[in-house]
């Protein structure tokens, strides 16, 4: 059956159709989950691991041409330049956001970038988007789901910060987009939290989650009630995280490494990408080491200068010192809780539970921090971290790819979530303030209305600059988009009475419609997204070719399978004219016969493994012969003649029937076949770099 | 649907004092019905109605729950143009070209006065101690008016429900002039205690 992916209205005949997934596309790591009956669980790679490090490379040793989780780390540690990680602090990032960025993150921006425009990374020698390089990681996850199910899946619920703008979100959709699969929903990591830790406790009240991740900070406090999950409130940062510790720690080791052992090392680090990200694990597993002792022990490669071999650079750090560099970092996460308390209209002392999520909450003194912000103590209460802080959002937005699936269980079929949008919306007004149409924590989909007119007799266009945050004057909030109110009939100044509506739906990501009342005209919309790409750029970018790339796999092997059948039947029908042929007993001639007849008719069909089997067996078979052929060669050489001859001779004397190294196909007959089994050049299958 | 207004969606009368746990209750089974969470494998045009109804019960409930917005709201459906008012302000204060003015309420005129002279001195002087006590009790005073005006929107609000069941016109217009003032009255005072706390806050904050 063929699939036409434009024919969207046929009814799904594929029974799978109904499944969706739940991802968590993290920073530092990403996982994917389902539901197991009535509770979520995670899906293991290749590798045995549901942890996939959101890592992405682009090396040319692999099938696809790409690698993405460990092996791409590895890439990492040997050839930084073609390997990215981090990508989510890019999403819907313009330059000048990323500027800071750039000091810490060996991210190499595109040349020729204008501000306002979507960020383009140089990796591995190709020039990709930050929503493209977020695709490789959800395809990975994707196949991964496919090998786990055995069958294909094509939708998933993915979750993003809760404090996420919408450019970020839109920029996480298209990711999926380009990853071939169609997003149910956007759901926030502290929520998919919540919702994994409510299905586990069933117990009504109001809780706070405390998600510190890898890149972002959330801290959402919601309301649950017979299996709604109302959430009041939410605030965080989307550049807080792990990372900003590693970064510090790294500047620091880098400045003792400076001081210990001269500028001449500091240098050699500094210039040698590969080296700053061996120095980044170090620093990575000695924070790793802090949290379960006291002092852990960083240990440094350093890289070869001049005379002087590679070493090692060893040092002890205190889980005091550690805490004592680190506290001004995590000092940052107070200011949005009290903010999201302050909003919720609640003291800390009304939450009931604080649930712990993100690797960074397995550090001590962010849980003592916590404790101490919601006075857990004197209330004799304890953080909730025995859900698996790398796990849980994976998990809930397992729970919530089931509840959309539309399929009934009964685990399931009482949840509701109700989120918020996490930034208040406004509009931009003269002398360059924010009119706030939509505050922040209203409970979404949320939807505001507002008039506009003109301000010049027959003005029929009118320009709206869409905004969102916190601040009073526009310059300071993010600008989402422009709008352009286009054909406006032409009236008096003032007279026009335009519409606008502000939609924000369910997944927090803004539409605009307007209409113009006196004639019941409906205005166009030019949506123009400040950083985002539009449908068309996503469209061109949707890695379609990769879809299929296992098919295209298989297609080659099969290919290359048929190829080698027929040089062996070839190979044969010359041996049976040497004289080695009637040596061989007739029952061998008998065997042989068969086997050769059996691959004709098995090459005619399409699976290559059972070509390869009866390749196999008639190699089996020939085998004597091929050897009783070469034998005579050799004598032949013993004779007097040069191996090289004798190979001459050889293969003038019809080639021995023998399976062709798949190494060195052009050895056996170099003329007569054009490379047939040559390993299928590794190339990125999409997009290909521009030559 | 649109036309139903957000009381009606919650099957309410026109009432200003209204139940916020029977709200609640009748939101969340509402939302139960209508979230587009319930339709996400539904074909589009259904999702596309679950999610302007269930925005729009959000509208109602975020507007409905809200002491203020509710007023502001049953106010715009009886015939006030809030919109109106404070965009003809707008527009007058665009044309001549100064800061959108609030009108003052006439008694609140010489505090108001005072306050501002305060608020200049202490943005002079810094942290003078004496322009810090006399902001200190006019926040005090401005924020003792904004919960009594509290009290007095709640008694409003008895007026206008009993005005309207009992079909007493003059009264409910009585009460909708009184319910423009003093929600004018409330945002005056409102801003004032917001650019107090606004000065006290910068002139605690370390000199820089």
């Amino acid at each position: 059956m063929v699939e036409d992916p434009q024919n969207s209205t046929q009814p799904a005949a594929d029974p799978f159709d109904g499944r969706v997934v739940g991802i968590d596309l993290g920073t530092t790591n990403s996982l994917v989950a389902y539901m197991q009956g009535d509770a979520p669980a995670v899906i293991p790679g290749e590798d045995g691991s549901p942890i996939v490090p959101s890592v992405v490379a682009f090396d040319q040793e692999t099938a696809d041409g790409f690698s993405v989780g460990n092996a791409a780390r590895n890439v990492l540690l040997s050839n930084s330049a073609n390997a990215v990680y981090s990508v989510k602090r890019l999403m819907g990032r313009d330059m000048a956001d990323v500027q800071p960025e750039l000091v810490h993150f060996p991210f190499r921006l595109a040349d020729g970038l204008k501000p306002g425009e979507v960020l383009k990374l140089q990796v591995g020698g190709l020039t990709l988007t930050p929503p493209e390089i977020s695709a490789y990681i959800l395809l990975q996850l994707k196949r991964n789901a496919e090998r786990f199910f055995g069958a294909p899946v094509r939708k998933a619920v993915i979750t993003v910060p809760a404090y996420f703008n919408d450019a970020q979100r839109q920029a996480t959709k298209d990711a999926g987009r380009i990853a071939g699969l169609e997003v149910l929903r956007l759901v926030n990591e502290p929520t998919a939290a919540a919702l994994a830790y409510g299905l586990d406790k069933q117990k009504d009240g109001i809780i706070a989650v405390y998600d510190l991740g890898g890149g972002t900070f959330d801290i959402s406090i919601l309301k649950l009630h017979d299996g709604i999950f109302e959430v009041i409130s939410t605030g965080g940062d989307t550049h807080l995280g792990g990372d900003d510790i590693d970064n510090l720690l790294t500047a620091v080791a880098l400045d003792d490494i400076r001081g210990d052992l001269g500028d001449d090392v500091y240098q050699s680090i500094l210039t040698h990408p590969e080296s700053i990200q061996h120095l980044r694990k170090a620093i990575i597993d000695a924070k790793i080491a802090l949290s379960a002792s006291t002092s852990a022990i960083l240990s440094i490669p350093l890289p070869p200068l001049g005379e002087k071999p590679a070493g090692i650079y060893a040092r002890e750090i205190t889980r005091t010192q550690f805490e004592q560099l680190i506290a001004p970092i995590l000092r940052r996460t107070v200011g949005p809780v009290q903010q999201a308390l302050k909003d919720a209209k609640l003291a800390p002392d009304q939450i009931q539970e604080v649930v712990m999520v993100g690797g960074s909450t397995r550090i001590p003194a962010v849980r003592a921090l916590v404790t101490q912000l919601f006075d857990l103590e004197a209330r004799g209460k304890k953080l909730h971290t025995e859900l698996n802080p790398d796990e849980v959002v994976a998990l809930g937005a397992a729970v919530q790819a089931q509840i959309l699936s539309g399929v009934t269980s009964p685990a399931t079929s009482d949840l509701l979530l109700l989120d918020v949008t996490p930034l208040s919306l406004g509009i931009e007004a003269l002398g360059g303030v924010v009119a706030r149409i939509l505050q922040r924590n209203s409970t979404i989909p949320a939807s505001a209305t507002e008039h506009f007119t003109t301000g010049v007799d027959g003005q029929t266009n009118v320009a709206i600059h869409v905004l969102q945050g916190e601040r009073e004057m526009a310059k300071d909030c993010r600008s989402l988009a422009r709008f352009d109110l286009k054909g406006i009939p032409p009236m008096v100044a003032g007279l026009p009475r335009i519409e606008v509506k502000f939609l924000i739906d369910a997944n927090g990501i803004l539409h605009v419609s307007a209409l113009e009342q006196r004639s019941g005209k409906q205005a166009q919309v030019e949506v123009k997204p400040t950083y985002g790409l539009t449908d068309e750029q996503v469209e061109t970018m949707i890695l379609d070719s990769f879809d299929h790339a296992e098919e295209d796999i298989r297609a080659r092997q099969l290919v290359e399978a048929r190829n080698e059948a027929q040089i062996i039947l070839d190979a044969l029908h010359k041996g049976k004219q040497s004289p080695a042929w009637p040596q061989l007993p007739p029952d061998v001639h008998a065997a042989i016969e068969l086997a050769a007849t059996e691959l004709s008719r098995l090459m005619q069909g399409d699976d290559y493994k059972i070509i390869r089997e009866a390749i196999e067996t008639l190699d089996q078979l020939t085998r004597p012969l091929a050897e009783m052929m070469m034998d005579s060669a050799v004598t032949g050489a013993l004779g007097g003649k040069t191996m090289e001859t004798a190979r001459q001779s050889l293969s003038s004397l019809g080639q021995a029937p023998s399976a062709p190294h798949p190494f060195a196909p052009a050895q056996i007959e170099p003329s007569t076949q054009p490379n047939p089994i040559q390993p299928a050049k590794p190339n990125p299958a999409k997009p290909t770099p521009d030559s | 649907m649109s036309d139903t207004d957000y009381f009606t969606l919650f099957s309410l009368p026109h009432h200003l004092r209204i139940d916020l746990a029977a709200l609640e209750r009748t939101f969340y089974a509402q939302s139960r019905k209508l979230h587009p969470d319930r339709f996400a494998s539904r074909p589009p045009e259904e999702q596309q109605a679950a999610l302007a109804a269930s925005s729009r019960l959000n509208d109602a409930y975020r507007t409905l729950r809200d002491p203020i917005l509710r007023t502001e709201y049953l106010l715009t459906l009886h015939g006030i143009q809030l919109d109106e008012q404070s965009r003809s302000a707008t527009d007058a204060a665009r044309a001549s070209g100064t800061e959108k003015k609030q009108a003052v309420p006439p008694d609140l005129l010489e505090e108001a006065f005072e306050l501002n002279m305060a608020l200049e001195e202490i943005k002079m002087s810094g942290d003078d101690p004496d322009a810090r006590a006399q902001l200190e009790s006019a926040r005090a005073k401005f924020t003792a008016m904004l919960c009594e005006s509290r009290h007095q929107l709640e008694a409003l609000w008895t007026a206008w429900d009993n005005a309207l069941d009992a079909s007493n016109h003059a009264s409910q217009e009585a009460c909708k002039q009184a319910l423009v003032s003093l929600l004018n009255r409330r945002s005056y005072i409102r801003n004032l205690v917001r650019d107090v706390n606004a000065a006290l806050d910068a002139a605690t904050a370390p000199q820089s």
